[in-house]
């Protein structure tokens, strides 16, 4: 009998599927001339001053273990941004742990609270990695459709009819991959409301909160009154600081939290890249100091792109909610009457554009595509002509 | 959030064939708002020129290019001013700034061969009456100007889509 390595794989662990974005990666890798909206990360390259900093580490000899935590300078310069931009209070002694990007961050909190059987909420469409990650932790996933006349935002209504005695969490994604949304103060506190009466924790992922154009800009649940000891806030320097491939996350909650995420930590990853955390360090030294020019500078333009992407959307006869939030549009393509599956896949194989089908972020994703704006100017433009012509001739 | 002026000069900056409406829609201001804007700056002088950032090293034209210190004898009532009206009416200088430190006047001069910058430098520039001196120092390869690298390039790295 031949040797059958699956017989030996955990089948709850091997039964998660693979991301539906993969496929399309595959597809578009193949397609000269293709121009891109699927990418989920900035078009800037990490500015100079960072990369500086990170390569006069090296130059130093810098190449050695940090604390588990990650370089205390570090997480005092975290606690003191957390404060600055969002008026949250941490203590950068033993609530605030550095990790290997937000994604780590995301698997650290729910591998500390998920029991087996435990239901966590996960607000949908949204970033494909929450509903894996709360299987890998032992927990069940319970998807929550949000819709476009909310504005893809959760309702307190949606929550409450979604609790059972299991619900452990919700996964608040705010601003939201894929569909850009936001959720405002005046909502939040709706929210809280319920997440305090429910005894609801929550694992809010910021990653996106510099990337706020709303005039009233980005608002953390943990600063609402009674959510700080109850929230897991999930932050990084990918999206802010244009620093994905440098994998530099970290996480605020309370100690008792952190200790227990650290524990984890230490015996897995046991510190986070040194060099990458020099870097955020620097990141985070000039913001101080500049009023953190660079990410008001991204920001500004990521701003001018998306109301282009918007208004051309709209002007194809799309429907196309205004995203306040991340670098994506999400369009309805319904009136088309094709799957957004296959609507991606017609506009990357006659128009080489490729677009990410809503689906890939949840069911209810159906009928929308996520077109990223993180491109420049000139091939964002070129994109949206192919995508015009494409929906004139369907 | 930066004044519309500001967007706006940054965004023709980069590049300025963008539309008035393209404009508009980026800054979230109408046509018009942008239209007088644009206006208003090409009128007192804030935008001079729309130009394209051109590397003629790769093109088939011969040139040369030198920056050259000056010094010069600073003239009563006029300063350095003068003089430099004086310098920069030749069509082989680029570009006249007035520098602090060793020297006064520092030029970017082109010509189409050496023969003629050398012609230039000889008989025209270190002629003029204030000229006490100059450096003429030949430009081998521009690597970056105006923001712009020019050789290489920096390659989207990303992977073509990700989460």
């Amino acid at each position: 009998m031949s040797f059958d390595p699956t017989r030996y794989l955990n089948p709850a662990i091997a039964a998660v599927p693979k991301s539906g974005i993969r496929k399309f990666f595959d597809v578009a890798a193949t397609m000269p001339g293709a121009i891109s909206l699927g990418v989920g990360e900035p078009d800037f390259v990490t500015p100079y001053h960072i990369r500086d900093a990170a390569i006069n580490s090296l130059l130093d000899g810098e190449t050695q273990y940090t604390s588990n935590w990650g370089l205390l300078s570090l997480r005092e310069e975290i606690a003191y941004y957390m404060e600055n931009r969002f008026g949250l209070n941490y203590d950068p002694k033993n609530e605030i742990l550095v990790t290997v990007g937000a994604s780590e961050g995301i698997d650290l909190s729910l591998r500390v609270i998920c029991n087996p059987g435990d239901e966590i909420l996960i607000p949908e469409p949204s970033y494909v990695s929450y509903a894996p990650g709360v299987v890998f932790a032992g927990g069940t996933p319970v998807p929550m459709p949000t819709y476009e006349e909310n504005a893809f935002a959760l309702t307190p209504e949606a929550v409450e009819a979604a609790i059972t005695p299991r619900t452990k969490a919700i996964i608040l994604p705010y601003p939201n991959n894929p569909t850009g949304a936001v959720v405002g103060k005046e909502q939040l506190q709706k929210l809280a409301e319920v997440f305090i009466r429910r005894d609801l924790i929550v694992i809010s992922d910021e990653i996106y909160a510099e990337l706020c154009y709303s005039p009233e800009g980005h608002t953390s649940i943990a600063a609402l009154p009674g959510m700080r000891e109850r929230t897991f806030v999930l932050n990084g320097f990918s999206k802010a600081f244009a620093m994905t491939g440098w994998r530099m996350g970290y996480i605020c909650a309370p100690a008792a939290f952190c200790d227990v995420m650290c524990k984890i930590h230490q015996y897995t990853i046991l510190c986070a890249p040194r060099q990458g955390q020099v870097a955020a360090e620097q990141a985070l030294k000039r913001g101080r100091e500049d009023g953190y020019a660079d990410v008001a500078r991204m920001r500004e333009s990521y701003d001018q792109r998306r109301r282009l992407m918007v208004k051309s959307f709209r002007e194809m006869g799309l429907s196309c909610f205004e995203p306040l939030g991340a670098f994506y549009v999400f369009p309805g393509i319904q009136k088309t009457g094709l799957s957004s599956e296959v609507f991606c896949e017609r506009l990357l194989r006659e128009h080489r554009v490729v677009c990410v089908p809503g689906t890939a972020f949840g069911a209810s994703g159906e009928g929308y595509i996520r077109c990223s704006y993180a491109t420049g100017i000139n091939q964002l433009s070129e994109a949206l002509e192919r995508m015009s012509t494409f929906l004139k001739h369907l | 959030m930066q004044s519309l002026q500001m967007q706006l000069l940054h965004l023709l900056q980069e590049d300025c064939r963008l539309t008035l409406e393209q404009l508009a829609t980026m800054t979230g201001s109408s046509v018009e708002a942008v239209g007088s804007m644009i206006d208003e700056m090409e009128r007192t002088g804030v935008i001079l020129r729309y130009a394209p950032v051109i590397n003629w090293d790769k093109t088939a034209r011969e040139r040369v290019e030198a920056m050259i210190e000056v010094r010069v004898t600073p003239q009563r009532d006029q300063g350095f001013d003068a003089i430099a009206r004086r310098i920069y009416r030749f069509d082989e200088v680029k570009s006249v700034y007035l520098m602090s430190g060793a020297y006064d006047l520092l030029l970017l001069v082109e010509a189409h061969t050496l023969k003629e910058l050398a012609y230039f430098v000889s008989t025209k520039l270190s002629t003029l009456e204030h000229v006490t001196g100059t450096a003429t120092h030949f430009v081998l390869k521009r690597y970056k100007s105006d923001g712009v690298i020019f050789e290489g390039k920096e390659d989207d790295k990303r992977l073509v889509v990700t989460a």
